[in-house]
């Protein structure tokens, strides 16, 4: 069965949005080459850091949440490191529990960005 | 010679141990996520760094959950290292 992980990547602020959506897009590639499943992702877009990385005290914050066995993280993170756009990366196994959660998070969203829809056009 | 014992005019409320509980037994919670930064500040004192179990009355077993997750979030730069008057 395959394995849940979750990888948060930070990207270089001075980037443009093209070339966020653009390495994003590799990574995600990599990820389907390698024959896992991506089961959810979600862009925090541009965040402020708590402390400077590389002289810089923003980045673009996206999260990856994909189902893979063990032996495509090592390739992943290799892939990780060359990147130089990239600032930093940290990636996850999920347990149990942590699956239960995000899918209960994902659920709830959902179901607040439906009720804002409802009382957007209601009033 | 002042006298030593200082009477006070209505007793000090002195802080009746309040029972510590795991706030993760409690409300069931199994999972402590490092993404959400915002819950983790409530486990860290002013200069970020985490508070122990005797403060905070969690078990064990969350306690090691929180302090990963914090260590988690401190590298993704969620939190800071140190810091002042994070509150």
């Amino acid at each position: 069965m395959l394995k849940q992980y979750e990888t948060v990547i930070i990207l270089n602020p001075v980037l443009s949005q093209d070339q966020v959506t653009e390495t994003v897009e590799k990574f995600k590639k990599i990820l389907t080459d390698t024959g896992s499943v991506i089961v959810f992702e979600n862009n925090w877009g541009l965040r402020k850091l708590a402390y400077p990385i590389q002289k810089k005290n923003t980045g673009f914050y996206y999260l990856i949440e994909f189902k893979s066995d063990g032996a495509n993280i090592g390739k992943l993170e290799l892939e990780y490191k060359r990147d130089e756009r990239l600032m930093r990366f940290l990636t996850v196994s999920l347990d149990k529990h942590a699956v239960i959660y995000n899918e209960k998070k994902r659920k709830n969203a959902a179901l607040k960005k439906k009720e804002e829809s409802e009382s957007v056009s209601q009033n | 010679m002042a006298n030593n014992e200082v009477r006070y005019l209505n007793p000090p409320a002195v802080e009746v141990n309040k029972k510590k509980y795991c706030r993760f037994k409690k409300l069931g919670i199994k999972y402590v996520d490092y993404k959400d930064a915002t819950f983790l500040t409530k486990f860290v004192n002013e200069q970020g760094k985490v508070l122990p179990r005797r403060l905070t009355g969690t078990s064990l077993k969350f306690q090691r959950k929180v302090s990963t997750a914090i260590k988690r979030a401190r590298h993704l730069a969620l939190m800071p290292y140190v810091t002042d008057l994070l509150k």
